[in-house]
């Protein structure tokens, strides 16, 4: 059967048959990052558009219906303006700190591809520690967004700056323990055995309740990380503006954007991976001949059917909900969140010990 | 002259506000004096849009300065000329046909509604809810629709005209306001339901931008923002002009004083409106939608006032005459001016977010606090 990892085998392969083995992973290498940059772009792409349909279906609008058939190619034609567009640098504004800021915002989000599964067998690096490696990169994102706040030599940037540096700590807490909470139950940090775990049924179904408060407060957490409304205080049009990027405009803005974007498809990736079993099929424990059917569909369309399922969400929240204030969104992590997922991890563990998971 | 960039000397941030930001919906400038996200002080500076309109108003007849107003607060633009148009008939002692009363006082109330529609939607995007102004938008538009073909204009209707109203009202007027009366009350829960009662507007709105009653008096403030706090301000229960003692309809009055309770008289006054709308609809009599004036008015020499309850609160006009053709002066009493004038006191020692949200309640429009 027609599978990416079979392509993927494939190149390997003809790779190693015509060349030696060490020019062989050098290309390879070459090779899984032109395909991250161009999956990196794609992602830009398709979000953008379905971000604005999905916003007009909700606002009662037809959204963006002009460029290419059904408006789809709007965001194609976006970019390139935003590619011709002079790249300001203002004038009290840092150079080197400002232009650096957008890139370590891509390459944070670049980096983070790396342990996401996209189907079966198709990982770019299945690292042990998966879980943590994306924890860990995750968290560099607020040092990008610092400096292009600090830089930009304008106080609603600095302000945005600062409400961000807040939250992302927080929330990386509750997003950190709640991923933990399946972590527990599964034994290992990596990838690759926690999909595995999930071949009789996806954890957020087996974990019982503590499975499914891990979930949602997963995409609390998430959401606030990746200052998305109602958490997103950061760019909060209404009272700066346009938060930490009010300074940056053509090519250096777009990047911020993308990166943006691609954060959301990978933390519904992770979420998809840990609670919804990434590309395993929708198996119910032993039905084999039911799991056998659901096999037929391929890995790959799981992993992103749920991977968008749970971006759709993120955007439901955008467009549903007003923002929240500084200090609610910190009450709301300190105070709320975070013991619940203390306790929940507790109580994971306790499920855990005494085998009550199915 | 404040200093309006750097830092003072306390070391607080100085912020400017203004005169572009998306938050403000016109040029108002405001020069915040900040200790982190807590607003230590609240800095108005006005004068972006000034257009000098009671000055040009003294160079127009009585005629043409009607018109003027309608650019002052331009969402209600209506009421803005019904109330120039009510002192110039005071001046003249003109009796207003009642169809042509009937007819002012359903355009008010839709204009009313039409502003409110417009403020609920953009309050709740200064929130970060963009949603909820397209479902106001919605509404608006049905209003406009309205407006369009009776008025021939959307915005500034230019509809008044004094002894009268400019033209009869198109014969699907009727059924079209009928038909919006519907669509409104269909639509209204929706409002609640992904507005107010949605626990994170709660949140933002309820115990911020307290006003107490007394603050409310003495700052001179008028209109939902007053009776957000208990005063009963309603120009048309206190001095009732046109038809409005002869109608049942309720003067909204909230005692929180806090931005919840200026949401909710907003709310609450659509449906007295509709309330009005419903009593009047049916029943408009036959007859003169203008009365027979002279082609030349000439005010005799005097000083006249009038005042109407606007969307924002009162708003006076205020007309010397020295006998002439046109106004020796003419001074106009505007809600927003005073409404924005409050927001200093009110925003000390909240969040810049609050303060968003308070600017939203007390429904400024700029070109009304500048003229």
């Amino acid at each position: 059967m027609w599978s990416l990892s079979e392509i993927a085998h494939t190149i390997h392969e003809w790779l190693n048959t015509t060349f030696n083995s060490t020019l062989a992973t050098l290309i390879e290498m070459v090779v899984a990052g032109i395909a991250v940059i161009s999956l990196f772009a794609l992602l830009g792409l398709v979000l953008v558009i379905m971000e604005r349909k999905v916003s007009a279906w909700i606002q009662i609008r037809l959204g963006p219906n002009r460029v290419g058939p059904k408006g789809m190619l709007q965001s194609m034609a976006d970019t390139l303006k935003l590619l011709v567009k002079e790249g300001l640098t203002p004038n009290g504004a840092d150079q080197f700190l400002f232009n650096l800021a957008p890139f370590i915002a891509m390459i944070v989000a670049m980096l983070l591809m790396a342990p996401i599964a996209f189907a079966k067998d198709f990982q770019l690096w299945d690292l042990n520690i998966g879980v943590l490696y994306v924890s860990a990169v995750s968290s560099i994102m607020v040092i990008s967004i610092l400096m292009a706040g600090w830089s930009s030599n304008n106080k609603y940037s600095l302000m945005g700056a600062m409400r961000s540096g807040a939250q992302i700590v927080s929330y990386e807490l509750s997003a950190g323990l709640s991923l933990l909470s399946i972590v527990v139950l599964t034994g290992s940090l990596q990838v690759s055995e926690i999909i595995q775990s999930q071949s009789n049924g996806w954890w957020i179904f087996k974990g019982h309740i503590p499975a499914i408060i891990s979930f949602v407060i997963f995409m609390i957490a998430v959401t606030a990380e990746t200052n998305r409304a109602p958490f997103d205080l950061a760019e909060a049009e209404s009272e700066l503006t346009a938060g930490f990027h009010t300074e940056y405009s053509g090519m250096k803005f777009a990047l911020f954007f993308l990166a943006e974007y691609v954060n959301v498809f990978i933390v519904c990736a992770i979420g998809a991976t840990v609670f919804l079993g990434g590309w395993m099929p929708f198996h119910i424990g032993s039905w084999e001949g039911f799991n056998h059917i659901m096999d037929f569909i391929p890995s790959s369309i799981w992993f992103f059917g749920k991977t968008f399922f749970l971006i759709f969400m993120i955007m439901w929240f955008r467009w549903t909900f007003p923002r929240l204030r500084i200090d609610q969104l910190l009450n709301l992590e300190w105070k709320y969140l975070l013991p619940i997922s203390m306790v929940n991890i507790l109580l994971m563990t306790a499920i855990a010990i005494l085998g009550w998971h199915f | 002259m404040v200093e309006t960039i750097g830092n003072t000397a306390e070391g607080n941030m100085i912020i400017n506000v203004g005169p572009q930001h998306p938050a403000t919906h016109g040029v108002l400038h405001l020069v915040i004096t900040i200790n982190g996200e807590t607003i230590q002080k609240v800095e108005p500076h006005l004068g972006y849009i000034h257009r000098s309109i009671e000055k040009m108003c003294e160079s127009l007849t009585y005629r043409q300065f009607i018109y003027v107003t309608s650019r002052m607060d331009y969402l209600s633009a209506h009421i803005n000329n019904h109330a120039c148009a009510l002192c110039v008939e005071k001046g003249l002692q003109i009796e207003v046909p009642t169809r042509a009363q009937y007819i002012r006082v359903i355009m008010d109330e839709l204009t009313r509604i039409a502003s409110h529609e417009l403020w609920w939607g953009a309050m709740a995007m200064d929130l970060g809810a963009f949603t909820p102004f397209f479902h106001a938008f919605r509404e608006r538009e049905s209003i406009n629709d309205i407006m369009e073909e009776t008025c021939g204009a959307r915005l500034t209707m230019n509809y008044m005209v004094p002894g009268g109203v400019m033209q009869d009202i198109h014969p699907d007027f009727q059924r079209k306001v009928k038909a919006f009366i519907q669509q409104f009350k269909s639509k209204f829960s929706e409002y609640n339901e992904m507005v107010t009662g949605n626990i994170i507007f709660q949140n933002r709105m309820k115990q911020v931008g307290v006003l107490s009653a007394e603050d409310a008096i003495s700052y001179g403030c008028s209109g939902p923002a007053a009776r957000g706090s208990g005063v009963s301000c309603d120009i048309r229960k206190i001095y009732p002009y046109e038809i409005y003692n002869t109608l049942e309809f309720e003067e909204v009055l909230e005692t929180g004083g806090d931005s919840f309770a200026r949401y909710m008289v907003r709310l609450n006054e659509m449906h007295q409106s509709i309330k009005i709308i419903e009593q009047l609809i049916d029943n408009i009599p036959e007859g003169d939608f203008q009365a027979k004036t002279k082609a030349v008015l000439k005010l005799p020499k005097g000083e006249f006032y009038q005042r109407v309850e606007t969307a924002r609160g009162e708003l006076g006009v205020y007309i010397v005459s020295e006998g002439g053709t046109t106004p020796y002066r003419i001074k106009f009493r505007s809600p927003g001016f005073s409404n924005l004038s409050v927001l200093d006191h009110i925003a000390r020692g909240s969040k810049l977010g609050d303060l968003v949200a308070m600017m939203g309640t007390l429904d400024l429009v700029i070109p009304d606090i500048d003229r």
